[in-house]
């Protein structure tokens, strides 16, 4: 198991890394920051406050992290959190039980899925294609179900999931948590991480292998519309009302980014679900430091572009040649960054 | 002996090395003012690198270049085309979706005030192809036209552009035989006309329609140039397959096997791919398929594999009907499947030495029953020692290992399935001589273990040496069936050079 | 029929029956009216989406316009009532600046050998971030010019006006048509599409055309920015957001293929009346609620995929057959 664990904290450095230096840099700026505090059996302080706003986007990166192993791409997400949210609102608001809003919205999320997974696996419609149908009829949908307003609800079950919180920790931190371990164990303990990876790898050489290619692609997004869906009930249950109109808007690029952060390559392949997490909560930690500490909000964007400029050099094939190229003269003649993987 | 002045085209000790092979050796090449001169050999000869030096493709690492008597060195294709070396590939490089006029003139459009002058355009387009006795809407996109026509004003433009040398790389593959001899007529025009034209192809009966001399090739190596006329169709292919006539091997196994075929194929086939054929393979019995490249051979495997699903025929193993129409239908029946591409057909490049081998078990499985990691790790550490995979360790990314030792990884990839039929599609090719002769060992205890196999191989010599019988194929059908006496090289290099096969003019 | 006149074939009879449908239930909707307020509301997309179709036909992706957009407004907004300089010349700086950072982009996606799609990405967040950075608030333009510019209308017979911005846009897509058509760089960005590695091998300047293409989509969001100021009065950070997912939309049901290579400048425009005539629509009925715009468009994108999948699938054994 040790080495096992060591692969994976290689794995998982550079993240590491770089999220320790900007909880210091932040904490530096603005010295509460650490600062952590127990009210009402709950925790709360600032780094709580980053995991749990951080909610939506990592639960959307874990379903983006394996549809871009897969090659692909899920433009649809934020519009599917959207749908999922007006329809657990007007669910819970016609007087149906919590239990049977969940399930319906969770069903729905799955239907988006398949939707997208059918389009890209078997009518082979590129998946940046195929996912922005969605993407754009899908506020459509919401706002559809919620009739153009921001559908309010009361119901104490549905609002605990957005702001109760078990064991000490804020509700939609624990359903981050335990929806990333569940994922992470089936992909790793099972053999679908590795199929998956095979198919983004190259679909051809693992079709020729007897892997169900059409099956795990479907499947990726379908796991995708699933993690939109409880991403939309949080955020839902957050404001305690579906707003069809901004509810999930533009995450998906966040949740992109999310899985860029991670070092999954949008090229397919090679995935982790634990890195994309770290990713979300790097960007999410970003987003809290610049509000903290006290630059304008606006650079925000300004960051995240900069981000994506920087990791988009360091993935970039001709950079990869031109320094494997320094770094080893002759020998193997290979880039080797992944190695350490 | 010739002048220089009778060359319009001269390369002189070529050479061109890759990391790991020398694809060029020295090599000489000479081609006269209006001949057709055919360049030929098997894959990996160094056809293909020889013309990519000569076009600029490749910057080649030493030896001259002289066109039209002063030296010339292009640093890219355009340059050469600029120089006077125009050249038609079999999947032509034009743009589909531009018109027949706009491919012709793309980057020489004419214009008036600044803009593009369509009509003059279209009036020269339809001047250029009427030389070529091609009278279509020149308005139209180029992809409305069948590959002949596209393959003519390809040549259209080479010529136009370049006007010295053009060479045809393998430009009647997908034509049929009125298709071709329409290419040949323009082909002894420009031939009149005092152009040098290189011409590459797999069909023979073709070469000696059309050509004045011959080159062949092999191993990055000039075997020699012959005028076409005095060289007879087996004299050519021995040249080409590196088997001096005299010599006769027999294979040691052809009268190994008997008893009842375990697999039956009968009138298996599929429309455009290959005929339908009857094909027995018996428990313990390597079938060697040989023919040229485009024969069929690999298309023949891959309908075995269901890669691609017949259309026609049965198939039965031990006398029950079995369903082959998918991988994982073959897969079930217990056939694995070594593909000819292993780049993209292959190998899984960024996985490990282990999730490579593991790979088609783990599919045959299923998602939910994962194979242990020990278990993953005692396979893969079994067919690294057994195959001898030279690599550091087990998860060293697949593609960082050479040709022959990922062709080995695949091998163990399919016995880690246990299979009952096993295809390898050019097995040996591409990779180093050590390992060539591991892989022909691992065939024979595989055979000795009752294992069925199908090997596919352009190395006559090899094939002999391991098969129990050897089907022949040609122009997409399996044309002749050797076994016992019959089973020599001689037999097979016959049989691949008959010319019942469709006759190119 | 030539085959690659069908999606823009059916564009245009979409176009035609739809309006002829809204005509029988709205007869009012038959006015020179109804038409120059759809040229006059669409124009800032429509002049954004012929630099989308240039780059869609060239295979990429541009996801900054609505960004450039709303960084044109502010920046304008910022010039004009904070810095005092003329209107033309801080048209024509922007304008510069626009181009440039397309093109930049444009250099980054070939040399960088990166996907269009992330790469423009980044530029959306940068433009975004840098209209946040030059001000939140939204700035009312007051500028005299502008109420100049504003009242310039060519009179349509029956009351319709074709605003200086509908014309302008409508010029804009001429003039796309005419370097679509009649240029060697329209040619070229059909060769992209039509596939890089054959076009680099038939001369085609592969680099200078990438970033001419991305410098023109930046050029045209400018100017698109300019004409969405000129519209709104005003320059706002949050504004035109999501533009650019309009402009792929049109593009798309506008006959272009969205792997590039084959379209119509001019079917971008039939597309960008399509979105509109669906609001127009909408808004004459009053009853009908405004999210129906978005399903229906997003009906109409699927329709023209699986369309132009039929299409392919079509044409492909032909090809094989020889």
């Amino acid at each position: 198991m040790i080495p096992i664990m060591r692969a994976y904290a290689g794995r998982l450095l550079p993240q590491l890394i770089a999220l320790t230096a900007i909880v210091i840099a932040i904490s530096m700026v603005f010295p509460g920051f650490l600062n952590l505090q127990i009210q009402n059996g709950r925790l709360y302080g600032s780094m709580i406050d980053i995991l749990n706003r951080g909610a939506p986007v990592v639960l959307l990166a874990i379903g983006m992290t394996v549809v871009i192993a897969t090659k692909g791409i899920d433009l649809s997400v934020g519009a599917v959190m959207a749908i999922c949210g007006a329809v657990a609102a007007s669910l819970i608001t016609s007087g149906h039980s919590l239990a049977e809003t969940l399930l319906a919205t969770l069903a729905v999320g799955i239907i988006c899925g398949l939707w997208n997974g059918v389009l890209v696996a078997v009518l082979d419609i590129q998946p940046i294609i195929a996912t922005l149908v969605l993407m754009v009829a899908g506020r459509g949908i919401a706002q559809l179900i919620t009739e153009g307003t921001i559908l309010t609800f009361n119901d104490p079950g549905l609002i605990f999931i957005g702001s109760g919180s078990f064991a000490g920790l804020p509700m939609p931190i624990v359903i981050w948590l335990v929806f990333s371990l569940i994922v992470a164990l089936l992909v790793r303990r099972t053999a679908l991480g590795m199929l998956v990876e095979a198919i983004g790898i190259n679909r051809q050489a693992s079709t020729l292998s007897g892997v169900l290619t059409p099956v795990l692609l479907v499947a990726a997004y379908v796991l995708s519309g699933l993690c939109a869906a409880t991403a939309g009930i949080i955020a839902a249950a957050d404001i305690r009302g579906a707003d069809a109109n901004n509810a999930g808007l533009w995450l998906e690029l966040d949740a992109i980014l999310a899985v860029v952060v991670g070092g999954t390559s949008l090229l397919g392949g090679r995935f982790s679900i634990a890195a994309s997490v770290l990713g979300a909560v790097i960007i999410q930690a970003i987003n809290t430091g610049i509000l903290l500490s006290g630059f304008p909000p606006e650079f925000n964007l300004i960051i995240k572009a900069a981000i994506i400029i920087f990791i988009l050099v360091l993935q970039s094939p001709r950079f990869r040649t031109g320094v494997s190229f320094l770094s080893i003269p002759k020998a193997a003649g290979k880039p080797t960054e992944r190695e350490a993987k | 002996m010739q002048t220089s002045s009778d060359n319009i085209l001269s390369a002189i000790r070529i050479e061109k090395g890759f990391p790991g092979t020398k694809a060029l050796d020295k090599v000489d090449f000479h081609l006269r003012r209006g001949e057709v001169h055919a360049l030929l050999g098997e894959n990996g000869a160094g056809k293909s690198t020889l013309i990519k030096c000569l076009t600029g493709a490749y910057r080649r690492d030493g030896g001259s270049m002289l066109l039209d008597g002063t030296e010339a060195d292009p640093r890219d294709t355009f340059d050469a085309q600029r120089l006077g070396i125009g050249t038609v590939y079999q999947e032509v490089n034009l743009l589909p979706n531009l018109t027949v006029a706009e491919n012709l003139f793309l980057g020489r459009q004419p214009r008036r005030f600044g803009m593009v002058d369509t009509r003059t355009m279209n009036r020269r387009a339809r001047e250029l192809l009427a030389e070529y006795e091609l009278d279509i809407d020149v308005t139209r996109d180029l992809a409305s036209y069948s590959v002949a026509i596209q393959q003519v004003v390809a040549i259209a433009r080479a010529v136009d552009l370049s006007g010295k040398v053009l060479i045809l790389d393998e430009p009647t593959a997908s034509l049929d035989a009125h298709e071709v001899e329409m290419l040949f007529r323009i082909v002894r025009r420009l031939k009149g006309r005092g152009l040098g034209i290189i011409f590459i192809t797999h069909f023979l009966e073709q070469v000696y329609a059309i050509s004045d001399r011959i080159t062949v090739l092999r191993n990055g190596q000039l075997v020699g140039t012959r005028n076409a006329a005095d060289l007879d169709r087996r004299e050519l292919i021995a040249m080409m397959i590196g088997r001096e006539l005299a010599t006769e091997i027999h294979s040691a196994h052809s009268d190994a096997v008997a008893g009842e075929p375990r697999y039956r194929f009968r009138n298996f086939g599929r429309r455009g791919k290959i005929d339908p054929f009857d094909l027995d393979v018996r428990a313990g019995e390597v079938v060697g398929m040989a023919g040229l490249l485009g024969s069929g051979r690999t298309e023949t495997a891959e309908i075995l594999f269901g890669a691609h699903r017949a259309d026609s025929g049965t198939a039965e193993i031990e006398g029950r009907t079995v369903d082959l129409s998918s991988p994982r239908a073959a897969i079930r029946q217990r056939f694995g499947f070594c593909p000819e591409d292993r780049k993209t057909a292959g190998i899984v490049g960024d996985l490990s030495v282990r999730e490579n081998i593991v790979l088609a078990l783990q599919a045959r499985r299923g998602w939910t029953r994962p194979i242990p990691r020990a278990e993953q790790n005692r396979l893969a550490d079994h067919y690294i020692r057994a195959l001898d995979i030279r690599t550091p360790d087990r998860e060293k990314p697949i593609r960082l290992l050479s040709g022959g030792n990922q062709q080995k990884a695949i091998l163990a990839r399919w016995l880690a399935t246990e299979p009952e039929l096993l295809i390898l599609d050019e097995p040996t090719r591409g990779i180093d001589v050590g390992a060539h002769a591991e892989i022909i060992r691992l065939i024979e205890s595989l055979r000795e273990k009752g294992m069925s196999l199908i090997v596919i191989s352009s190395e006559i010599e090899e094939l002999v040496a391991y098969s129990t019988r050897v089907v022949v194929l040609r122009d997409r059908a399996h044309v002749a069936e050797l076994d016992g006496a019959q089973l020599t090289a001689h037999r097979i290099v016959e049989a691949i050079a008959a010319t019942n096969g469709r006759e190119a003019s | 029929m030539k085959q690659k006149y069908l999606p823009l074939t059916a564009t245009i009879l979409i176009f035609g029956l739809s309006y002829a449908l809204c005509v029988a239930q709205y007869p009012n909707m038959l006015s020179t009216r109804v038409i120059g307020n759809l040229l006059t509301d669409n124009a800032f997309l429509g002049i954004a989406a012929v630099g989308m179709t240039f780059v869609i036909l060239s295979g990429g992706i541009d996801l900054s316009i609505g960004a450039v957009i709303a960084f044109a407004g502010v920046f304008l907004a910022v010039v004009l009532e904070h810095g005092g300089m003329h209107p033309l010349v801080a048209f024509a700086l922007l304008l510069a600046i626009t181009t440039l950072f397309g093109a930049i982009m444009g250099a980054i996606i070939h040399y960088l050998e990166m996907p269009a799609f992330i790469v423009t990405l980044a530029g959306m967040f940068l433009t975004r971030g840098m209209a946040f950075v030059l001000s939140i608030d939204s700035i009312p333009i007051k500028h005299p010019f502008y109420a100049t510019l504003k009242s310039l209308y060519f009179k349509l017979p029956g009351g319709g006006r074709i605003t200086l911005i509908g014309g302008l846009m409508l010029f804009v897509f001429a003039v796309g048509i005419l370097i679509a058509h009649r240029t060697r760089f329209g040619t070229n960005i059909y060769a992209l599409g039509g596939g890089t590695a054959t076009a680099k091998l038939m001369g085609v300047p592969v680099a200078a055309t990438t970033i001419r293409i991305y410098a023109l989509s930046g050029l045209l969001a400018g100017l698109s920015g300019i004409v969405f100021s000129l519209y709104t009065s005003a320059g706002y950070s949050l504004a035109a957001v999501g533009v650019e997912l309009d402009a792929i939309t049109a593009v798309v049901i506008g006959g272009t293929l969205l792997t590039g290579g084959s379209g119509f400048v001019a079917g971008t425009l039939v597309g960008i009346l399509i979105q509109g005539l669906i609001q127009t629509y909408i808004t004459f009925d009053g009853t009908l609620s405004s999210w129906w715009t978005k399903i229906l468009i997003g009906l109409l994108l699927f329709a023209f995929i699986l369309l132009q999948k039929g299409i392919i699938h079509l044409s492909r054994p032909e090809r094989q057959r020889a």
